[in-house]
């Protein structure tokens, strides 16, 4: 799969060859290209003379990192707590129906990401869920339903 | 706002905040919107955009101000609307609702009733924010401003009094004068350790070397608390000012922001301010015409529970080591922080906390609060309680009182069970123990402790097992991986707690979750694993009799864990309106129309939703 290696040398410019910028940079990367992709990452580790591994280390020990595509949307389910003790695995149980993906899984159309996350942050509005990165609180299992309903074809065709 | 000059000393700064407060008191009126995310979620910027349209479509006697505030805590009843003069509060507010506001209370004077706080105990309609019981038992020292100014607002900042505790400490103090007087305050670390903060900045003030480096910990990720992230969203100067305080003070010239990558707002207006400062001379060389410099950096972090630990945390922002993994200690930051130099690291509302304290004396801050607690602390209130938001208190509280009073007691008239504080390193205070006042050491004593203060409230319907059991998979997750005691320990206890959760359980595996947990608190590298036992401990030592109704009777008695219970229908009181088996995703609710309906057991996968459907009270638990 190729990629436009000029928008990672762009990213590499901005941040430069700076060890406490190096999250940020490839942070950059993964929100340009949705992931982390490998040749990327080599790119980086060639110009900034950084060994990959430790590239992959930071890769995969941060959650906010992809190594494979995500989809277009992002469905994020909070399990902090607080939603937690007011229904969030139902939630989520209900979300990997609907989506027909399990939590960490992107749909085989490349639409949604479905992911988890142990707290946004607004626990006194749970249980809580982002759709690409808007917030959606004090939810239900059929609040849920109709805010990750996919489009009313599609909803037509589950309900045959 | 007349802002265009560079603030180069104190009188100047003076004057600015002068005219600055004048050309407040010249607004005849305003209008604060909270756009704290909690606010945001339930639609604050549509109002904010349906004020601006409004009031500009008419011509007014007075000039209004429309402020997008930060976060004013009672995230439940948002979004959030104060008008003043009148303080007048208004809750749930929709952009459809903007006009009636506009015409009915800024042209005429008169309150629109059913926008206002309708009190349960009273059953009245409360007029203004300061009478609302969720704030009347208050005492806001940190989060003061938060409702009252725009977040990256530098004139706003001012206007309330900011960066006149830097001037006074820059001008009048000498930094040992400024440790001293935050040794009288007694301030405690407000990230969970609660080290005293004076003794952390002494310790840094003295440590060999010339380059020294403050550090903001606004990793903020525990659980159910989100205190550090509404200062930041709401009042990023105050965190900045306590900052250039705490960097005079030992001797620093650079510092850094460690946000949580899951919090863009709080960044954005901390980005926001930090511009501000320094495009007014409050960050950079030569401050308010002292010989005193200082840098601010912000480093995002990348999603990782332990990055909140320091000895973490700091090889995060060196970003060298690829795996940010925490170290022993000693040597502690203060000595050896920050590529080796020493370095004082402080949660957000320690840092937040240090302008008051200069402005108004230790002795002020030391008059509230218990012996060993000083000031006041910001709980996050969540859970099954019906008033759910940030309450700020003084240290010695009993969680009686937050829950009750200020909480408005707890969710649909169930029975409360437990308050789990101190998040996922914290434990259960059961009901019994709800008078306790809240301090450092008698929260310790009850085997949990302050932490960052979440506050989550359990009824009736949260199983202690399983809530256990849900801190373990969390602190397993989180778990770096390096340390054995904390990566397989944790992989055990969680394995264990599954099985007593699945009905599969026996008695001797409570004796094992005791020794292993002894285990992990006596070897573990950092406090993650340290402290991930005591939500087991806390549950297992209060509620013995609900692991053993798992373990002897297979049985869940707070209806939670699906291995344990069945979902029926009581024939009695159903109705037969069908919601339920609309709502079954596994088809297994049966019925016609207006009869009882009946659930299929073999299908049933528990899941629940016909409970939270069933209008009746007919799904029962068994």
């Amino acid at each position: 799969m190729g990629i436009d290696l000029e928008k990672v040398d762009r990213i590499i410019e901005k941040y430069g060859n700076d060890a406490t910028l190096c999250l940020e940079l490839l942070q950059e990367i993964n929100g340009t290209f949705r992931y982390l992709p490998r040749e990327a990452l080599v790119r980086v580790a060639e110009k900034n003379r950084t060994p990959l591994s430790q590239l992959y280390a930071m890769a995969t020990f941060y959650k906010s990192f992809n190594l494979t595509p995500r989809g277009e949307h992002e469905v994020c389910v909070c399990m902090g707590t607080a939603c937690h003790v007011r229904g969030a695995p139902r939630i989520l149980e209900r979300a990997e129906e609907i989506l027909g993906i399990r939590a960490g899984e992107t749909s085989a159309d490349g639409k949604y990401t479905l992911q988890t996350v142990n707290c946004l942050g607004a626990c006194a509005l749970g249980p809580l869920v982002t759709v690409d990165g808007q917030y959606h609180g004090k939810l239900n299992t059929a609040r849920v339903e109709k805010l990750l309903r996919r489009s009313p074809d599609e909803d037509a065709q589950e309900h045959n | 706002m007349k802002m265009h000059r560079s603030i180069t000393d104190p009188a100047a700064l003076e004057a600015l905040r002068r005219e600055l407060m004048a050309e407040g008191q010249a607004a005849g009126a305003s209008v604060s919107v909270c756009c704290g995310t909690g606010c945001r979620a339930s639609g604050a910027l549509e109002v904010v955009e349906a004020f601006k349209q409004g009031l500009a479509a008419r011509e007014l006697p007075v000039k209004v101000n429309t402020r997008m505030t930060g976060c004013h805590g009672f995230c439940e009843q948002g979004p959030l609307v104060v008008l003043e003069p009148g303080n007048i509060f208004y809750c749930r507010v929709q952009a459809a609702d903007v006009e009636e506001i506009i015409s009915r209370t800024i042209v005429e004077g008169q309150p629109v009733e059913r926008l206002l706080y309708l009190d349960s105990a009273s059953g009245r309609r409360i007029l203004r924010e300061e009478n609302v019981p969720f704030y009347r038992g208050q005492e806001r020292l940190l989060l003061a401003h938060n409702g009252r100014i725009e977040p990256a607002s530098l004139a706003d900042y001012l206007a309330v009094g900011g960066y006149a505790a830097l001037a006074k400490a820059l001008t009048e103090m000498t930094p040992e004068q400024v440790i001293a007087e935050i040794k009288v305050s007694g301030l405690r670390g407000r990230g969970g350790g609660g080290f005293p903060t004076a003794l952390k900045w002494e310790i840094c003030r003295r440590a060999e070397g010339t380059t020294k480096y403050v550090v903001c910990n606004a990793d903020e990720g525990d659980p159910g608390c989100f205190q550090d992230r509404s200062l930041l969203e709401g009042n990023p100067h105050s965190v900045l000012e306590g900052m250039l305080i705490g960097a005079y003070a030992v001797g620093a010239e650079a510092g850094y922001v460690y946000v949580r990558h899951e919090y863009p707002l709080a960044i954005a207006h901390l980005s926001g301010a930090i511009n501000e400062a320094r495009e007014y001379g409050l960050l950079g060389r030569g401050i308010l015409g002292t010989g005193f410099n200082f840098e601010l950096k912000i480093s995002r972090g990348g999603g990782a529970f332990v990055c909140g630990e320091e000895t973490a945390l700091i090889s995060s922002i060196e970003g060298i080591t690829g795996e940010p993994n925490p170290r022993p200690r000693p040597p502690y930051p203060a000595v050896q922080g920050l590529w080796g130099c020493p370095t004082v690291i402080n949660n957000v509302k320690t840092w937040a906390t240090v302008p008051p304290i200069i402005n108004k004396g230790g002795q002020w801050f030391a008059a509230t609060g218990t012996a060993g607690s000083k000031g006041t602390m910001i709980f996050s209130l969540t859970g099954k309680v019906n008033n759910t938001g940030l309450v700020e208190v003084p240290m010695g509280i009993t969680l009686r009182e937050i829950v009750f009073n200020l909480g408005g007691g707890i969710r649909g008239g169930k029975k409360i069970k437990a308050v789990q504080t101190g998040g996922p390193a914290g434990g259960c205070i059961p009901e019994a123990l709800l008078d306790l006042p809240l301090d450092y050491e008698q929260l310790t004593e009850a085997g949990s402790m302050m932490g960052s203060g979440g506050l989550i409230v359990m009824d009736e319907t949260t199983c202690m097992v399983d809530l256990a059991r849900y801190f373990l998979s969390f602190t397993q997750d989180e778990s770096c991986g390096k340390c054995t005691p904390c990566r397989e320990g944790g992989a055990q206890l969680l394995h264990l707690l599954e099985k007593i959760t699945k009905g599969q359980g026996a008695e001797e595996d409570l004796e094992l979750i005791a020794a292993l947990s002894a285990a992990m608190q006596d070897s573990s590298l950092c406090a993650l694993g340290k402290l991930a036992p005591n939500p087991v401990l806390t549950t297992l030592r209060f509620f013995r009799d609900e692991y053993l109704a798992h373990i002897v009777e297979k049985r869940c008695p707070a209806g939670v864990c699906r291995s344990l219970i069945r979902y029926v229908i009581d024939s009695s009181a159903c109705t037969g309106c069908g919601r339920c088996r609309r709502a079954c995703p596994a088809g297994a609710v049966q019925g016609t129309k207006k009869e009882p309906h009946l659930i299929d057991q073999e299908k049933c996968t528990r899941c629940g939703a016909c409970l939270e459907a069933c209008r009746f009270a007919a799904v029962l638990v068994n």
